[in-house]
């Protein structure tokens, strides 16, 4: 039998494989402690561990890191860098280092099954869900590990369709027998698949970036074939009901394509649909992808489009494109040119 | 809008497994619905539902879903292993995959047959055309109905069987060999996200206007 990983379990589970070696309870929080603290990548490395601990643990366990196996590197020093998962696929962590953060871009599952038309993830179609261990495993394997001040679940998949993972790699994040960050570095992006986004807004308190992209229902069906069950109207009457005055916070992500929802009609509609909402809209260039029937709004309009959304009393940013020659931006990651399908599709 | 839907404690009526691993489940219908919408449906209260298209006529007695039992899926092995008058807990109808008289095409790969199915039980079938992928015969599920409702407008592609009466290869590739694709109609597409992305490229590139391509992915 393949052993176990060690690393991406909560504190629990570990507890649960400590009690059935028949290891002493406080062995659990030595385990994470040497997972999550000080980053070992063997169990030989766990020195206060009995000998006897490290060979039971030897016997079933591995501490289950995993390098990246290549990484692009963009002029403006963002990083792409692709990680094998432990289905022989491949995932994306994107590495963008500003003044003064490093925000990773990590991957939830491996393609995705949303098929948004904008989205080069999409193209790949679903291969599979990442364990808690292999979200981690991008921020913990990463070369800058050190330098990283932000992680956002932007990567390939959506997140909130791979909750329990999700929802556990969070807990290794924030807690204190783990890696002890604030939740407020943290945010998790969504489609907007509403009763996953219950339980996340229940379960975690880190920040929530909501992918918007028109605030039309009958125009965001054209473009995200989620709006056929989860519509963004009714995604925004489910975030009126939590508090976001506080240390939460919620975004909106509005990718601007030409034509299709750069208009001032869209804008007063985003202030209509918003309001009394405390949040943020991240306005993002789009950036084409092959074969698109898309173009990306000029920048001078992204720019007038913020300022009506201003000057109706909204907080708006333009999002810097970073790593555009190595298509490393949200929506572009792709192991397309990497993976290949493992069986041919039957429709 | 009110985001917390009713959920209906149901008796199941029926489970038939109709090729396999796939399997049709039904109950009494006690609220309305338009075809093409989703129930969400569990075992338990607390557990996480999954959404299944409705399959069933507006107006019929019964409410039909269509899935395809999962190995490792977290639910449709509980449900396949029901029996008639057990207890499953169902959401009352909802989303706007909704088709309207209009001519259209239909797209579907698998049991993404399912709201067209319901579409035909509720007879909106004048003025279309479905296009079905699978694999073999049993993969055509209700095709009994779809020959009779659609005849020639019923389109089999089968991957796996050679038979006369179908396309021999992938829907994408019938689609591929088509050639002329109206460009003023509505393409409503439903079934894995592979497929749907893959058809929407296909159509997109023979200058299909992407707001006419309606896309509904299982997850």
């Amino acid at each position: 039998m393949d052993k176990q990983p060690l690393f991406g379990l909560s504190l629990q589970k570990i507890k649960y494989v400590v009690a059935s070696l028949a290891l002493p309870s406080f062995t659990a929080t030595q385990i994470t402690d040497w997972l999550y603290k000080k980053h070992v990548s063997s169990i030989d490395e766990m020195t206060n561990l009995s000998k006897k601990a490290r060979e039971l643990l030897n016997e079933k366990f591995i501490v289950g890191l995993t390098a990246p196996s290549n990484v692009q590197i963009s002029t403006d020093g963002t990083k792409k860098y692709l990680y094998p998962t432990a289905t022989e696929k491949f995932v994306e962590a994107a590495y963008i280092p500003d003044e003064d953060r490093a925000t990773l871009c990590v991957s939830s599952q491996i393609g995705c099954k949303m098929g948004c038309l904008f989205c080069m993830t999409g193209k790949q179609g679903f291969q599979g869900n990442l364990t808690a261990g292999e979200i981690v495993n991008q921020i913990q394997s990463l070369p800058e590990f050190e330098n990283l001040t932000n992680i956002v679940y932007m990567g390939m998949g959506e997140p909130l369709d791979n909750l329990q993972p999700v929802l556990d790699s969070l807990e290794i994040l924030t807690a204190s027998w783990g890696y002890g960050w604030s939740p407020k570095r943290i945010t998790v992006s969504t489609i907007g698949v509403i009763p996953a986004m219950q339980t996340f807004l229940k379960q975690s308190n880190a920040h929530l970036a909501v992918s918007m992209h028109t605030p039309f229902d009958d125009e965001r069906k054209r473009i995200m074939p989620i709006q056929s069950v989860y519509g963004i109207s009714e995604v925004v009457s489910e975030l009126r009901k939590w508090d976001f005055s506080h240390q939460r916070r919620v975004s909106f992500e509005y990718i601007m394509f030409k034509g299709v929802n750069d208009t001032p009609r869209h804008a007063r509609e985003i202030v209509r649909l918003l309001e009394g909402i405390r949040c943020r809209i991240n306005l993002i260039r789009f950036h084409p992808i092959p074969d698109t029937a898309l173009e990306g709004t000029p920048y001078n309009v992204i720019v007038e489009f913020q300022n009506m959304l201003k000057a109706r009393g909204m907080t708006v940013t333009i999002r810097a494109s970073r790593g555009e020659d190595i298509y490393a931006a949200c929506g572009m990651l792709s192991t397309k040119e990497l993976v290949k399908r493992q069986q041919e599709p039957d429709f | 809008m009110a985001v917390k839907r009713k959920i209906f404690k149901k008796s199941i009526h029926s489970i038939k497994e109709i090729a396999q691993n796939v399997f049709v489940l039904s109950f009494a219908r006690n609220f309305e619905f338009r075809a093409g919408q989703v129930v969400a449906v569990d075992v338990v209260t607390d557990g996480e539902p999954r959404l299944y298209s409705i399959a069933s006529g507006e107006l019929d007695e019964y409410i039909e879903i269509l899935f395809d039992e999962k190995p490792d899926g977290k639910l449709t092995p509980k449900l396949s292993a029901l029996l008639p008058g057990d207890t499953i807990y169902v959401s009352e109808p909802f989303g706007n995959f909704i088709c309207n008289d209009e001519s259209a095409w239909w797209i579907a790969s698998g049991t993404g047959v399912a709201p067209f199915v319901s579409m035909v039980r509720s007879g909106q079938e004048i003025g279309k055309i479905l296009i079905h992928g699978g694999r073999y015969d049993e993969n055509f599920y209700f095709s009994d109905l779809l020959e009779n409702k659609l005849s020639g407008n019923y389109i089999r592609c089968a991957t796996q069987q050679a038979d006369s009466a179908y396309y021999k290869g992938r829907l994408t590739g019938w689609l591929r060999e088509q050639s002329f694709l109206p460009t003023e109609l509505k393409y409503y597409l439903c079934g894995s996200p592979e497929m749907v992305v893959e058809v929407r490229d296909i159509l997109i590139s023979r200058h299909i206007p992407f707001g006419q391509i309606i896309s509904e992915t299982y997850f």
